[in-house]
């Protein structure tokens, strides 16, 4: 399958090589019924290598994970076998019930119907902080 | 609905108008004493800290309102599952403002989220304790006269405690304030409290094993306790504990001006020959601590 073969879905393209796994797993990719095929290790001329996401169907695709893991993703929207829109995504301020906090003196741990909510707390170093304990969220593998 | 949940949430206006609330308590508390009449306080305690609870239940008190509560979670609903949000939406049914503590890092946020009057956080975990930092500051500016150019010296256990780091973060916007950070190599400060407050806020700090080295130079010295679970030897512990007992040889070379505080309970990280020191100021911070509380509780409430 290439990208001429979606009729009405989306490719994540320009994917730092090594991340397209944990974007899939992130994106809950896997509950799909949909084709979907992934790429790795990707020859492209602007990054060297890439890993890339296809997926053939209309779906709410959650940027903020996508700002979150990879900053520098590139989203093509297809429709009728066209690219109508590129998006590009930013890094969120807020993620909600994307990862969860490993504090285990945090409120979180004991109350388990709570949002995980991280907060972006410092934009330059991308570090995220539990909304409720402070505690930070683990490192991003680079 | 305002809470306050982290010292930080309080703009420097903030903290100016509520030290002079204080101020105006400690000369007519007899102008204060119905302020509050009707109203309710509600001490959720999900973990027993008797100090903190009767502090905020004088303050109530003193400004003529009611108080009601638990101390501890056993007697409270947690004990049978209830969740923090379901506590604070119960609550608000109830009273009028609520001073919670809680042994989870969080709870306070959580409630203040769910619940229709004021939270107060009255500690969680390690995390936050913002009314010891109120009391901190009103003892400061109540023997210094200020919160500019002083040099403050933090002694003991730095990484673990919770009321140095929050210190720490409201001094630091004042200028010309310098910290000197006194502590066995095992309990320094964390890294995040440098880089995230003192480097952003560009305060000039030193760090140092020697208290008496540091003594002279001091306006402020603030003890904390070291406590034994922290090392992982007993030896350890015992080689340095005696460093960072604060006595009167100590004090030989400090400041005639020095302020001495620790947020109590003292266990022997202060001896108490130091007590009769003019300079000692921890238990008059204890009672600033009521009066600040005093002054938030009106804040909080819309009490002019
Ligand atoms: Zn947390």
């Amino acid at each position: 399958m290439n990208i001429d073969s979606i009729k009405n879905g989306m490719v994540i393209d320009h994917i730092t090589a090594g991340k397209g796994m944990e974007l899939y797993s992130l994106l809950k990719l896997d509950s799909l019924n949909c084709p979907i095929v992934i790429g790795k290790n990707v020859v492209s001329r602007k990054l060297g290598t890439k890993d890339i996401i296809k997926i053939d169907a209309d779906i709410d695709l959650n940027t903020d994970i996508l700002g979150y893991v990879d900053p520098d993703v590139t989203i093509n929207i297809i429709k009728d076998g066209k690219i109508i829109e590129k998006k590009t995504v930013s890094l969120p301020e807020k993620l909600v019930n994307v990862i969860e906090c490993k504090n285990p003196r945090c409120i979180t741990s004991c109350e388990q119907e709570l949002d995980q909510v991280f907060t972006l707390t410092d934009k330059e170093n991308r570090v995220y902080r539990c909304l409720y304990c402070e505690t930070k969220a683990k490192e991003q593998s680079h | 609905m305002r809470s306050l949940i982290d010292i930080k949430e309080l703009s420097l206006k903030e903290l100016d108008s509520l030290i002079d609330t204080a101020l105006d308590i400690i000369e007519n508390p007899q102008k204060y004493s119905e302020k509050c009449k009707g109203k309710k306080l509600a001490t959720l305690f999900f973990e027993p800290s008797t100090r903190t609870r009767l502090s905020f239940e004088a303050a109530m008190y003193e400004l003529g309102g009611n108080v009601l509560g638990f101390s501890e979670a056993s007697s409270s609903s947690s004990a049978k599952g209830e969740s923090v949000a379901d506590t604070a939406k119960m609550i608000s049914c109830y009273a009028d403002i609520i001073a919670m503590r809680h042994p989870k890092e969080g709870a306070p946020l959580v409630a203040s989220m769910n619940a229709t009057i004021p939270v107060v956080n009255a500690g969680d975990g390690g995390h936050n304790h913002p009314t010891q930092t109120l009391a901190d500051l009103l003892t400061i500016k109540r023997k210094k006269g200020r919160f500019n150019n002083l040099t403050i010296g933090l002694c003991g256990d730095l990484k673990f405690g919770r009321t140095v780091h929050s210190l720490i973060a409201a001094m630091s916007r004042y200028e010309g304030v310098k910290f000197v950070l006194i502590s066995p190599e095992e309990l320094r400060i964390p890294s995040y409290v440098k880089t995230d407050v003192l480097d952003k806020c560009g305060i000039e700090y030193v760090e140092t094993k020697d208290l008496c080295g540091a003594m002279p130079e001091l306006d402020i010295l603030y003890m904390t306790r070291i406590q034994k679970e922290r090392f992982f030897n007993e030896e350890d512990y015992l080689r340095l504990k005696d460093s960072y007992i604060l006595d009167p040889q100590k004090l030989e070379n400090a400041k005639k001006d020095l302020c001495i505080m620790h947020p109590l309970p003292r266990v022997n990280e202060i001896s108490v020959k130091v007590d009769s020191d003019p300079r000692a100021c921890y238990f008059e911070q204890a009672l600033n601590g009521k009066y600040m509380r005093m002054a938030l509780i009106l804040m909080l409430l819309g009490i002019k």
